[in-house]
């Protein structure tokens, strides 16, 4: 039996495929429960960053120095910080989802620090949106008798949100790619149960040993999967923001950006 | 969090503060010629993107969407046991340089691409007719045009390209965030982890924020002019 044969019958072992659909699915729940909460958090940071003045000049000060030194230090560090430092609640330090306890406290731990982080970037992508409202809008808002928080909820979110739909999306293609950086610390998603499943392949290649063709298996079938689910969210940014330019751009405005959904 | 005002902690950091200066060399070292690598490969795909010959933009697509839809840590990993396997190991630090060069490459070929799509075609047009090759087309025409476009989103990838060296931690990096770790993990060493963290992420931000800063601002000013220049535009007709 040659060694690619081997590594392929990897793969055909449904215990390990189901062992690899569930890093797929703690993957995709991650990134998920990361940009949704980052999402409500880096709202409030950036309406406080944005709106705060005068009296509340503090709170300003603390979302501007929240956002920027999270977006200027690796997730890695928030990573290590988080398994040191982060409080985990007691209902969660049991089995749960099919999971020991320690893998609950890893998960937990994971999570928050890329919750965090996210937060701090999309942060900055809500008050892009927010800046892209025109200040007629609130003044309007005024004049019709709303107060600034009727004005913020009513007026300004819908349309800062609905601008920044595109950019929003591709940060959980981002947030995807960045979850695996839990592999570090043994988090049970896809990146980490590829790199265990590697370690072990030698009990189910059948030769015995770990051969070259098993990294190129196992690795390029992790590959194929986060292209899948990725290249499709990028589709959807892509025909997302083809309509909306389409419908409410100037078309010189798309050349400041190109429309490049750059990393932030 | 008590060992952050812990006097010993700090002392033992600054007893093996050299391992921090090695870190941020090593992480310095690895961005610049990874930079480097990424410029050239952003160089060479981005003009293949917009030079006009479908089979030479194909190629470009596959690359950058191939590599931007998947994790650096994959594709480091898959290199680095790639090559360890077949017994031909390039170290650590040249396979890390190696696929961050690859991973950004993809993003600034995706910003060269909008720099010169930004660009309006009278430009190109204006450049034949006056007799330029390609190379001069280019050189003197397309580029120093659509530098102003494509400086800002490049300072944003130098910052994550800094950040992102801490991905060496997986195939057991020599970067600032894993020597960090095996200071703050280590027999002799251990223990002191808010200062070591603290440090560590303060390493980081000195060199980042500016970075960050300048490009935000450079930015909202383009945004600021082309918003005029629309403005004007408007006016006028």
């Amino acid at each position: 039996m040659s060694t690619l044969e081997g590594s392929l019958s990897i793969l055909k072992n449904p215990a390990i495929l189901v062992y690899i659909f569930k890093g797929v699915a703690f993957t995709i729940i991650i990134s998920l429960v990361a940009v949704g909460i980052g999402l409500v958090l880096g709202s409030i940071l950036a309406l406080v960053r944005n709106y705060c003045s005068k009296e509340k000049i503090l709170l300003k000060w603390l979302a501007t120095a929240y956002i920027e030194v999270f977006r200027n230090t690796p997730l890695l560090l928030w990573i290590f910080i988080c398994l040191v430092f982060c409080p985990i609640p007691e209902a969660l330090s049991k089995r749960m989802f099919g999971l020991t306890s320690v893998e609950v406290k890893l998960l937990f731990k994971g999570a928050t620090a890329l919750t965090l982080f996210t937060s701090s970037v999309i942060a900055e992508i809500v008050r892009g949106g927010l800046n892209s409202v025109d200040h007629g809008q609130f003044e309007a808002g005024h004049s019709q008798g709303f107060n600034t928080i009727q004005i913020m909820l009513y007026i300004v979110l819908p349309q800062a949100y609905r601008n920044i739909i595109p950019t929003l999306l591709s940060q959980v293609i981002t947030t995807i790619k960045d979850s695996s950086y839990l592999a570090n610390i043994a988090v049970i998603e896809l990146m980490s149960r590829v790199k265990t499943l590697l370690s072990a392949a030698n009990r189910y290649n059948g030769t015995g040993s770990v051969n070259v063709s098993d990294v190129f298996v196992l690795f390029g079938f992790a590959a194929i999967i986060y292209f899948i689910i990725n290249f499709a969210l990028s589709f959807l940014v892509r025909g997302n923001s083809n309509v909306k330019t389409k419908q409410y751009c100037h078309p010189r405005e798309r050349n400041t950006t190109g429309g490049v959904p750059y990393e932030l | 969090m008590e060992g952050l005002f812990s006097i010993a902690a700090w002392e033992k950091v600054w007893i093996y503060r050299s391992t921090f200066l090695l870190g941020l060399y090593n992480t310095g070292r690895m961005a610049l010629l990874a930079l480097l690598l990424s410029l050239l490969l952003g160089m060479l795909f981005g003009l293949m993107a917009t030079g006009g010959k479908k089979y030479l933009q194909g190629i470009s697509r596959v690359y950058v969407e191939l590599i931007q839809n998947t994790p650096l840590i994959l594709q480091l990993c898959f290199l680095y046991y790639a090559l360890a396997f077949s017994g031909k190991s390039l170290g650590i630090i040249v396979t890390g340089t190696i696929s961050l060069g690859i991973y950004h490459g993809a993003y600034v070929s995706e910003v060269i691409r909008a720099g010169i799509g930004s660009i309006s075609k009278g430009q190109f047009e204006a450049a034949d007719s006056q007799g330029f090759n390609y190379v001069e087309k280019m050189y003197y025409v397309i580029l120093p045009q659509s530098i102003k476009i494509i400086l800002p989103p490049m300072v944003n990838q130098v910052v994550n390209l800094i950040k992102n060296t801490s991905c060496l931690y997986i195939i057991g990096g020599a970067d600032l965030i894993s020597l960090t770790y095996s200071f703050v993990t280590g027999a002799t060493t251990g223990g002191a982890y808010a200062p070591a963290y603290l440090v560590s992420g303060l390493l980081f931000f000195v060199v980042c924020f500016p970075l960050s800063t300048l490009a935000g601002m450079w930015e909202d000013s383009l945004k600021k002019r082309d918003r005029r220049a629309a403005g004007g535009q408007k006016a006028i007709s």
